[in-house]
């Protein structure tokens, strides 16, 4: 198509930021409740890895990767995620959303990881849907 | 009529701008919103949760409620986007492409 599609530099080196990238962004979820950082912020970065690739692969290359069966279903699941570790909560007996009754070593620590991960995948696939309907809109 | 804009917006802001006077001042330890459970977080949260950032237990775990209806805004606005933008030629093109 344009220029930026057939540079080999332009695209080797964004593969190689891409994987960094996403790395980084597993990082900052992970690493949410312990240091700055979080699901939100996580999951941006890892959205933002897949809008570079899409930047300069074009966007078929990343809907070979992500299709959009994939997107939109894990744009609901990390939503699921989030309101299952709750009603969970209220099925062992507790209060929605208090994980302090999950049966877990830490359970208010890993409770938070568990919405962390949640909202960083609802996040990341949202951005990517929203770029990707915008991208290629007529 | 563009100075009535003018003078109802100059009204405004001079509102806000008063009500703006009576707030506490930065960093106040006796405003309202210190004195209240600011304390038992700083002071609890870490035996409470196990968790050393201070933000993260408040934001995911003493008002989660909250987090869960930002998660949902996110999720809402993909929706809108997808329904808004995305058309059945788009979903031909797609599976060719895939």
């Amino acid at each position: 198509m344009n220029a930026a599609h057939e540079s080999l530099v332009i695209r080797t080196i964004c593969r190689l930021v891409a994987v960094f990238t996403q790395l980084f962004g597993l990082y900052v979820i992970m690493h949410g409740h312990s240091s700055p950082g979080g699901g939100f912020q996580g999951g941006v970065i890892l959205a933002s890895s897949f809008i570079l690739l899409a930047v300069s692969d074009g966007i078929g290359e990343v809907q070979r990767r992500f299709s959009l069966k994939a997107l939109t279903i894990l744009t609901s699941a990390g939503v699921f995620l989030y309101a299952g570790i709750g009603v969970v909560c209220l099925l062992l007996g507790a209060n929605f959303l208090d994980y302090g009754i999950l049966p877990l070593p830490e359970p208010r620590s890993l409770g938070m990881l568990g919405i962390e991960i949640g909202v960083g995948v609802t996040v990341m696939a949202a951005t990517v849907s929203i770029f990707r309907d915008l991208m290629l809109f007529e | 009529m563009k100075y009535l804009d003018l003078i109802v917006t100059g009204l405004t802001g001079l509102l806000l701008l008063l009500g703006s006077l009576g707030m506490p001042e930065t960093g106040d330890p006796k405003s309202p919103a210190s004195v209240h459970v600011s304390p038992r977080y700083i002071e609890q949260s870490f035996e409470e949760t196990a968790v050393p950032n201070l933000v993260t237990a408040i934001l995911a775990d003493y008002r989660s409620f909250d987090t869960l209806g930002e998660a949902t805004v996110i999720f809402t606005g993909a929706l809108a986007v997808l329904l808004i933008l995305r058309t059945g030629r788009d979903e031909e093109k797609d599976q060719g492409d895939s």
